[in-house]
């Protein structure tokens, strides 16, 4: 892979590593007191590395490729290998994590694997690690394919997937060595923050460039999606994350905002990282993928754009609503109440959207399980939407949250929604990226299906029972006006939804390996298919003679 | 709530933005053939197009726009 860069890509690119050993060292030099410089190693090892990866090459010869009449697929093909690699990993997590709910000796006594630093590797594992890296693989393919114009350089690419790499480990190994600044989802330090900025910048000036060189003048809906998820994500990053640290040889940093102020501010961002982290970019992959795979054009295209349009005005508004009940202003509440509500439109319009597109070929639903993915995380966006809007009105709230309601609503819109469109757009991005006729198992995809379905709603049924039954528990009181049930009485009422729960996930993660497993095999073991579609991109008979298409 | 000072405004910042985007899009004619737009995705052509301009014709160096 490496060989696809020409001498000066490569002196770039032993730069940047260069330049990120040098700092990995002096913050293992200036943290030598603090678990900051155990950071700094690691930063460190993981320069260092890909360093010596291109220095290995550096003398090797320039590449033969013809830059003009090909894609840039390298890191496309890293990054959807590292999406798997972090859907093992944090999904395994998830799995020990539901583990130790239901039986809390599985802590093992140790202070890195308690429950307060193994969860934050799932949460993170799995929405950065996993869909980072699967949203970041697939933009690069779709950029490319719908401008159909390549990436402007080569180290950029490689500079935001690998950057974005090291963020995830950096958060994941601190959340274990007890690093964190305690907000959800942005949970890790002020230096890892401000790494995230530069790889994010980078990213956004990478996408704008290659949408600059288009030769399709139309910029496909998908790229909007896409666009507005690494736009808002910045923007939302930047405010939740000022901070001042306490020293600059130490992980340790205090918020710039306190009380209810910081409150607000984090939850502004944590909806928001929902709306535009887990939904929009994912609403790109579904509007791409699923009409390719389906072989026919979005049902109404008008309605997908205007339902993007729809999304970023209101979801902006909603991050109150997870505040319901607290020192926060009453119209606060209210305002993210009634724009929880409207958001159902736009929502309920994607999902109509997608299973409109696939009336008319419910046969290649039955047959394709990688369609079939699609189609269910369809339902499960329209079921998971619909749900949120429900819970966001306060009297509805009042039961549910601080319940496993919550966690259920989660799963439904992570594992139903997020994870589902992920694998099918793996599953129908895998050959083409790799030049494979078909996955190398059709059988492990249509196990990997049921497992996941069936993972899902075990996961999600158990959730609503437990959270229901708390919530009510937690409401009922006697004649004398006490309290019914003591806290311990709950925690036996929920245990059997808690092991039912960690089967499911069981389920669930099995399917992820299974994946995993499949995709390597497709690239080790099918053989290289040369379709109408692939050009072989050194011989000498493809000069580009392919009629413009508009 | 001092913050509601400093939210606000960052989000009706960010839909200005919205806003000037949408705009953009409707006054360069990017929804002149919507159904047209819909199906060109589904055009295997798994390389670029070649471009009008002879920027793409250099083969090993980087191909600046
Ligand atoms: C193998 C499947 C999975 C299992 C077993 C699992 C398990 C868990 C458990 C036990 C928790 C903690 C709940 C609590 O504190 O009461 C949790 C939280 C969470 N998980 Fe998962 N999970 C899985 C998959 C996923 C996926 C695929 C995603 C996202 C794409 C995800 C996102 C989250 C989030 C965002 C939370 C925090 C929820 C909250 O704070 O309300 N999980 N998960
Ligand atoms: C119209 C769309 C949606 C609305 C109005 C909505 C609303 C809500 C509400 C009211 C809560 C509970 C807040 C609380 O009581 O603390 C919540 C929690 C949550 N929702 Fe949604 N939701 C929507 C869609 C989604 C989707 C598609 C996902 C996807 C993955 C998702 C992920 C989450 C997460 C991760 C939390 C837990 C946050 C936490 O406490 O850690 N939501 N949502």
């Amino acid at each position: 892979m490496m060989s696809n860069l020409t001498s000066p890509e490569r002196a770039r690119a032993m730069l940047i590593t260069g330049a990120g050993v040098l700092i990995g060292l002096t913050m293992a030099v200036l943290g030598r007191n603090d678990p900051m410089g155990a950071h700094g190693w690691i930063v460190l090892l993981f320069c260092g590395v890909l360093f010596f990866i291109v220095a290995d090459k550096l003398y090797d010869a320039e590449p033969v490729e013809d830059r003009s009449i090909s894609y840039y697929d390298d890191p496309t093909k890293v990054g959807i290998l590292l999406a798997l690699f972090w859907a093992v990993v944090a999904m395994g997590m998830g799995v020990w994590v539901a583990s130790q709910l239901a039986w809390p000796d599985l802590r093992f006594d140790a202070a890195w694997s308690s429950f307060g630093r193994i969860r934050p590797v799932h949460t993170s594992g799995v929405i950065f690690g996993f869909g980072g890296n699967a949203l970041i693989a697939t933009s690069y393919h779709i950029m490319q394919r719908t401008s159909r114009a390549r990436m402007p350089d080569q180290v950029s690419p490689w500079f935001v997937l690998l950057g974005f790499n090291l963020f995830c480990v950096v958060a994941a190994s601190g959340y274990l060595i007890g690093i964190t600044q305690s907000k959800e989802y942005a949970e890790p330090e002020w230096y890892a923050d401000l790494w995230l900025v530069i790889v994010w910048v980078v990213y956004f000036v990478l996408y704008i460039r290659t949408l600059a060189r288009r030769n399709e003048p139309h910029i496909y809906v998908a790229n909007w999606y896409y666009l507005s998820f690494i736009l808002v994500v910045a923007i939302l990053h930047i405010v939740n994350n000022l901070a001042v640290p306490a020293s600059f040889t130490g992980a340790k940093s205090y918020s710039a905002f306190a009380g209810v102020q910081d409150a607000m501010v984090q939850w502004w961002y944590g909806h928001n990282a929902v709306a535009f982290f887990l939904t929009t970019g994912f609403l790109g992959m579904l509007y791409y993928f699923l009409p390719k795979r389906a072989g026919r054009p979005i049902y109404s295209y008008r309605l997908s754009i205007l339902s993007f349009w729809g999304i970023v005005f209101f979801y902006i508004w909603v991050g109150s609503h997870h505040l319901h009940y607290t020192a926060l202003p009453q119209w606060v509440q209210t305002l993210g109440v009634t724009f929880s509500v409207m958001l159902l439109v736009p929502s309920w319009a994607s999902a109509g959207n997608a299973l409109m597109t696939l009336n008319g070929a419910w046969h290649k639903v039955r047959d394709d399980a990688t369609l079939r993915f699609m189609m269910v995380a369809a339902v499960f966006y329209g079921l998971s939407t619909f749900e949120g809007s429900f819970m966001a009105i306060r009297p509805v709230n009042a039961l549910s949250h601080y319940t496993d309601w919550t966690v259920g609503h989660v799963h439904s819109g992570a594992m139903g929604w997020v994870a589902m469109i992920t694998f099918g757009s793996i599953y129908a991005l895998t050959p083409v990226l790799w030049r494979r006729e078909a996955m190398y198992s059709w059988k492990a995809v249509e196990w990997h299906f049921w497992l996941a379905l069936s993972g899902t709603v075990i996961y999600v049924f158990a959730m609503w029972n437990s959270g229901i039954t708390q919530g009510l528990m937690w409401r009922t009181y006697t004649e004398s006006g006490t309290l019914r049930f003591s806290f311990v009485d709950t925690l036996i009422a929920m245990h059997p939804y808690y092991i039912a729960r960690a089967f499911g996930g069981l389920l669930f993660f099995a399917g992820a390996c299974i994946c995993f497993w499949n995709v390597v095999m497709t690239i080790r073991r099918v053989p290289h298919h040369a379709s109408a579609i692939d050009y072989p991109t050194t011989s000498e008979a493809m000069e580009p003679a392919v009629p413009a298409a508009e | 709530m001092t913050i509601l000072a400093f939210l606000i405004p960052i989000t009706l910042g960010m839909g200005a933005v919205g806003l000037c985007v949408f705009f953009w899009s409707l006054r360069s004619n990017q929804y002149d053939d919507l159904s047209g737009d819909a199906e060109r995705i589904l055009f295997d052509e798994d390389r670029p197009l070649p471009a009008a301009s002879a920027r793409l014709s250099n083969t090993t160096k980087e191909t600046a726009p």
